[in-house]
């Protein structure tokens, strides 16, 4: 079905859905690599236009990928809940940002509609909203999972403490570790981007994180972000996995190129599952996503690089993750060109997922060929606290040695909370309280060489 | 009056090159931290936008008796060559035609592309394929050494196809990390021509002095090259054996 409107004397017409997608979507270079962006301003506001008209049940009726093609359309409309649509069935994609803005419109609401929404209606409204009110929404959805402690209350900010090391040398993760444990980091995850994926050199992480975990008596969860089929038989081997990890896309064939499908992914929740090591929740899924990687894997079947992100969120709603983490920045100039791409892609996914009801953080970064610093970085961290964001990354410096990138260091976590006074997950808050790194307030504390922690360090190299 | 409130854990620093301990003036970095971070940002940014010096590089590679021969991809500028990578990886077409009016390859083509770090190439290439030439035995006199203006790795498919070459070598500068702004990459492919896989060719990065040494890189290349000729493929097939624990030891 082809969509059309009128600006003067032009007609603008866009022969399906997909292609009103893409054509309504802010600029961005990964659309004009595939040639889906629209042609002038005017082209992109006609679409935007045309497709405030459409009415959500076409979402419904209209696949962007079809049904019989793609398991994760099969996914989004066979999940697809009726009776929570119902509220907003009536409306279209106009009117929905319009009630998604409304004052009475509250965090129970959208919690109630959040699996009648599917992550292409998702993407449609964000296309027609600005930056403001990405944040106002995503700032009134509550989406809180736990484990061994409690990530996304109101007024909380959680950090994932990224200590990576280009050799995966376990006392230089150790030292990483124990520099954002000292700055109050680490209560989303420890989680570690290994360099090597040889199943030894993976185990001996494990077993340092939760030897440093139990000795220290640490309210926390650990992962190690390799595939997840090395995960499920480092679990058959017995290692301690609190939470199993995964990069997830929006298409079947761009999973199947990071060899990922969703009955690997229900095999590898079912493992995870099956250790029930949390003890505050069993949310034990970890997934990054990224706007570009349908593109760059050639599965993104004429749909927008900012539609295919969304749609993979219904990859991992379907698995009740932790936490959910897109890589904003990571991918290239190519997909995002600068600090103004970068910032508007963070806010659109921050907002799709917490709209279908996801725990969204964000790797907050960029790369050297990408027309951005850290200013933009800053712009964006402030953008996405006060937009609710469940957690950032910290990383020694914002330095990544590994993955050769830039993201936000345990000192823009401490920003952050100063500026927006956000608070940790409480049982990790009180055991860094506890260990006097931090006051009651939550300020850090002067450490001195006779900290309790320091004393400690030869345990912590022994576990190495 | 000193104010920043320093780490007592600064020893660690002896295990990662990772930013710890960095101190900090209430919640954040101290100054000489944040000038540290924004030359070695600085240092990077110029990296990936500084252009290749090709007539020095070219008069270099010819004194040390390197038969050069001078390409363009089709991206005409950097702009360009960072929005379509599809540009960056492709011969332009009058190249292509000159390219085949050469010689052919007698075994190997070498290509030294810019690639995001024009100084990786600058300072890392010579040396490298000097060391390759003192392992490798071909006919060196006649093999082509092709340097590529604002080139991707799929460039040396379409100059080793040009040259009939049995196995391309690309050495490319990396993406510039913010302590390794001159990371050299080096990627063979097989029987090259356009529209070759990222799985059908081999890999060796980050060759650096403080990443993976000359040595030890040229070692790598000369085993993976001579693999690569022997079993007449390339890619995720040709697994790198190469035994480096010889090469420490001598």
């Amino acid at each position: 079905m082809a969509y059309q409107t009128s600006v003067g004397n032009t007609l603008y017409s866009f022969p399906d859905l997909k292609t009103l997608l893409a054509k309504a979507s802010p600029a961005r270079s990964g659309d004009y690599l595939a040639g889906l962006a629209a042609a002038t301003y005017e082209e992109r506001m006609a679409a935007k236009i045309a497709l405030a008209d459409v009415p959500l049940k076409t979402f419904l009726n209209e696949a962007l990928i079809p049904y019989e093609q793609d398991e994760v359309t099969r996914l989004i409309i066979d999940r697809h809940d009726t009776n929570a649509f119902a509220p907003i069935s009536h409306l279209t994609v106009g009117d929905l940002r319009d009630w998604l803005l409304l004052d009475s419109t509250d965090s129970v609401t959208l919690a109630a509609v959040a699996p009648g929404i599917t992550p292409e209606m998702a993407a449609a409204v964000s296309k027609l909203m600005r930056n403001q009110d990405l944040i106002l929404v995503a700032r009134k959805c509550r989406v809180i999972t736990r484990f061994r402690n409690t990530i996304g209350l109101p007024g909380h900010l959680s950090v994932r403490l990224q200590p990576n090391h280009p050799t995966d040398d376990v006392r230089g993760i150790a030292a990483s570790l124990l520099d954002g444990l000292f700055y109050g980091s680490g209560d989303a995850t420890v989680g570690i981007n290994p360099a090597s994926d040889s199943l030894p050199t993976l185990m001996r992480l494990w077993q340092m994180m939760d030897e440093v975990r139990q000795h220290f008596d640490i309210p926390m969860q650990s992962c190690v972000l390799t595939h997840v089929t090395t995960q499920i038989q480092a679990i058959e081997a017995g290692a301690p996995i609190d939470l199993v990890f995964q990069s997830i896309a929006g298409s079947e064939k761009t999973n199947a190129s990071f060899g990922v499908s969703l009955a690997i992914l229900r095999e590898a929740h079912e493992a995870a599952l099956s250790l029930q090591r949390g003890t505050v929740g069993d949310n034990c899924m970890y997934f990054e996503t990224g706007q570009g990687s349908a593109l760059s894997a050639g599965g993104h079947h004429g749909v927008d690089q900012q539609t295919c992100e969304a749609r993979a969120y219904a990859v991992a709603r379907e698995f009740r993750p932790l936490l959910v983490n897109t890589v904003v920045g990571f991918i290239g100039p190519e997909y995002l060109y600068d600090g103004k791409q970068i910032i508007r892609a963070g806010l659109e996914d921050h907002f799709c997922a917490k709209l279908l009801g996801l725990p969204m953080g964000c790797d907050v970064c960029y790369t050297n060929h990408a027309e951005a610093d850290q200013d933009d970085m800053d712009s964006l961290l402030t953008l996405l606290g006060a937009a609710g964001i469940s957690f950032i990354m910290g990383i020694p410096g914002a330095d990544d040695i590994m993955l050769n990138y830039q993201s936000t260091s345990f000192h823009d976590a401490l920003y952050l909370r100063s500026v927006l006074g956000l608070k940790r997950a409480p049982e990790f808050d009180a055991w860094l309280t506890r260990m006097a790194i931090t006051e009651a307030s939550g300020a850090l504390r002067e450490i001195g060489r006779g900290h309790h922690l320091l004393k400690q360090l030869p345990f912590v190299s022994g576990a190495a | 009056m000193d104010l920043i409130q320093h780490n007592p854990w600064d020893e660690l620093r002896a295990h990662t090159s990772a930013r710890i301990a960095l101190g900090r003036v209430g919640s954040s970095l101290p100054t000489a931290e944040v000038l540290k971070f924004g030359l070695a940002h600085a240092q990077a940014r110029d990296a990936v936008h500084r252009p290749l010096d090709f007539a020095t590089l070219r008069s270099q590679l010819e004194a040390h008796g390197f038969r050069c021969l001078q390409v363009a991809s089709d991206a005409p500028d950097r702009p360009t060559y960072l929005l379509r990578p599809d540009k960056g990886r492709r011969l332009q077409a009058p190249c292509a035609a000159r390219l085949q009016q050469e010689a052919p390859a007698p075994e190997l083509a070498m290509v030294l592309a810019d690639g995001l770090s024009a100084i990786a190439i600058q300072r890392h290439a010579l040396p490298l394929l000097e060391l390759f030439r003192q392992h490798f035995d071909t006919d060196w006199a006649n093999t082509p050494v092709v340097l590529a203006e604002q080139g991707r790795v799929a460039i040396g498919d379409g100059i080793g196809e040009a040259l009939r070459a049995r196995l391309v070598i690309v050495m490319i500068g990396e993406r510039p990390g913010l302590s390794s702004p001159d990371s050299l990459g080096i990627y063979l492919t097989y029987q090259p021509r356009p529209g070759m896989m990222d799985s059908q060719r081999n890999c060796i990065s980050n060759v650096r002095p403080e990443g993976l040494p000359y040595a030890l890189a040229a070692h790598k290349l000369d085993f993976l090259a001579r693999q690569a000729l022997r079993l007449r493929l390339s890619g995720v097939e040709l697994k790198d054996d190469s035994s480096l624990q010889n090469v420490l030891s001598n």
